[in-house]
């Protein structure tokens, strides 16, 4: 589904934000990406979006040679990998409804579909009350809930979530890791890059282990401490 | 599912839709820029449209004027009372090929006509003219080119011709009116060119910020997965609004105030009435119309399409 062969980014500064990173994620996985800050977790969830071309190395998603990517095949490739962020990046003038209608519309979905999806998908997150709510009138949970249900409502078959937990306090915290753990059930990818130890020690999960743009460790069912240390 | 071509790819009516909204709400947001674009884009339009009716009506004068363009030949004074001789010279006159018409006025009709102008307030000054027509020897033919163009070279065959004493030319005012006509086409051309210019730099600036407002939201379009063209519409919809509202506004004011003038002008100013033949309001907006809304959003829509090429490299 993912692989990475001996992936290299440069920055025009001259740092490696990864060097010779090779990986592979099997369909259906929920995969943990840890490491600290410069360790170059969100240089490879940019890359997996191809907003950064690597400077070498092949990296392929859902068998498409990413490195030959036309430019205006970008965007529908884009339709097949949801994804959410630490900072919700949700659209502050419209409610729930139209922030998770929004990404239905721009992959030009008929409205009658946009009607049936939507509430489909905030009852699956535990918003169904809440969709005439403006972002504000949220709490981080839900609002990161509400990010969730915009990055599934076009059906990914990868869900790719930069730091998600970052703003949320443990309960809303673990109650989103539950959410992705229930989506990851359903068939969908799910890639986390955290540096949230507690959680990742409590979901035994594969965990990938980043420093410095290399990976130091690579194991199945495991915690956090051990390998970010 | 009802779908239409656009472009290289094909758009849902619901899209085309919801462009259309987002492109009504960036007018919104951006109410104070929007609404200097408008402003803008109003004057732009109403000078060219004010321009353009200055330009069409001197036009159509020109051509009234040219179109009463005449050239009156006297004859000499051994023939000027020998209405036979005259005609002959005036049948080969009306023979020539550059010829229009050739009226003949005979030296009652002159005097008739002559005295219509400058006893009119008092008649019987001419009476004592009665049996003695002091311009019994003004018989003349009055000549009408086919076009002013030809006049010229009329004339000189008319002065070659044997007993043609005098030839009156009226080409100058034609030439003249043709000239002034010219010089204000050409200003005309450049100030609305610099207007128009004035527009585009404009609607290109509300866009750039509409832009800026809304980073984050293009951000986020980008990555779930929008195509260029869904990004860049509703701002292309935006300067395409702007230019079509900036472009009504001033043509229904200048419908107003056109025939406000024309009728004004009527009214005031019979004795003018010969010589200032305005182009009727619905014969002007039958083009003004048209290429007023045309131009208004033609400069919103590649004013903003412009702006968001440069801008939005997605």
């Amino acid at each position: 589904m993912i692989d990475l062969e001996n992936v290299t980014k440069a920055y025009s500064t001259g740092n490696h934000a990864l060097n010779g990173v090779s990986l592979h994620i099997d369909k259906g996985e929920f995969v943990f990406i840890v490491g600290d800050s410069g360790s170059g977790k969100s240089t490879l969830i940019k890359l997996l979006l191809k907003e950064l071309e690597p400077t070498s190395g092949t990296i392929k998603v859902n068998g498409i040679n990413l490195n030959k990517m036309k430019q205006r095949a970008i965007p529908k490739y884009r339709r097949k990998i949801g994804v959410v962020f630490q900072d919700f990046r949700l659209l502050k003038d419209r409610n729930v409804y139209e922030n998770i209608a929004f990404a239905q519309r721009v992959v030009i979905t008929p409205t009658k579909n946009i009607r049936k999806n939507v509430p489909a998908m905030l009852s699956l997150v535990g918003l169904a009350e809440k969709y005439k709510s403006y972002p504000k009138q949220l709490s981080g949970g839900e609002q990161q809930r509400v990010a969730l249900a915009r990055a599934l409502v076009n059906k990914p078959n990868i869900l790719l979530a930069d730091e998600p937990t970052g703003n949320l306090d443990p309960k809303n915290s673990k109650e989103i890791m539950k959410l992705l753990e229930t989506i990851n059930e359903r068939g969908t990818t799910v890639v986390v890059v955290t540096h949230n130890q507690e959680i990742v020690d409590q979901m035994k999960k594969r965990v990938i282990a980043m420093h410095r743009g290399v990976i130091i460790s690579d194991e199945r069912k495991a915690g956090y401490i051990q390998h970010a240390n | 599912m009802t779908s239409v071509k656009l472009g290289t790819y094909s758009m849902r009516i619901s899209t085309i839709g919801y462009c259309l909204k987002q492109g009504l709400k960036n007018i919104w947001r951006n109410k104070m820029f929007s609404l200097a674009s408008i402003a803008t884009m109003s004057i732009c339009i109403f000078l060219f449209g004010l321009f353009f009716c200055v330009v069409q009506n001197f036009q159509y004068m020109v051509k009234e004027v040219e179109s009463g363009v005449s050239v009156t030949v006297f004859f000499d004074e051994d023939i000027s009372q020998d209405e036979a001789a005259m005609k002959e010279i005036g049948a080969k006159i009306a023979a020539r090929e550059e010829v229009e018409e050739a009226q003949f006025v005979s030296a009652e009709e002159t005097w008739e006509s002559y005295k219509d102008i400058y006893f009119a307030e008092a008649p019987h000054l001419a009476e004592g003219f009665a049996n003695d027509n002091p311009l019994a020897k003004q018989a003349h033919y009055v000549i009408y080119p086919k076009d002013v163009e030809d006049q010229n070279s009329l004339v000189e065959y008319l002065e070659s011709v044997e007993g043609i004493r005098r030839v009156n030319k009226s080409v100058e005012v034609a030439n003249i009116l043709t000239n002034f006509n010219l010089l204000v086409g050409y200003v005309s051309v450049a100030i609305i060119i610099l207007l128009l210019c004035v527009s585009v730099f404009l609607i290109s600036n509300t866009v750039t910020i509409g832009i800026a407002v809304r980073k984050e939201e293009i951000a986020i379009m980008k990555l779930i997965g929008a195509t260029n063209s869904f990004v860049k519409a509703p701002f292309v919809v935006e300067g395409l609004l702007i230019g079509i509202i900036g472009g009504a506004i001033p043509l229904g004011l200048l419908y107003l105030l056109y025939t406000r003038l024309i009728r004004y002008m009527g009214g005031q100013f019979d004795n003018l009435a010969g010589l200032m033949q305005f182009l009727p309001v619905d014969q002007m907006f039958r083009t003004l119309l048209p290429v007023g809304l045309a131009l208004g959003a033609g400069i919103g829509f590649f004013g903003s399409y412009l702006t968001i090429r440069k801008h939005l490299r997605v």
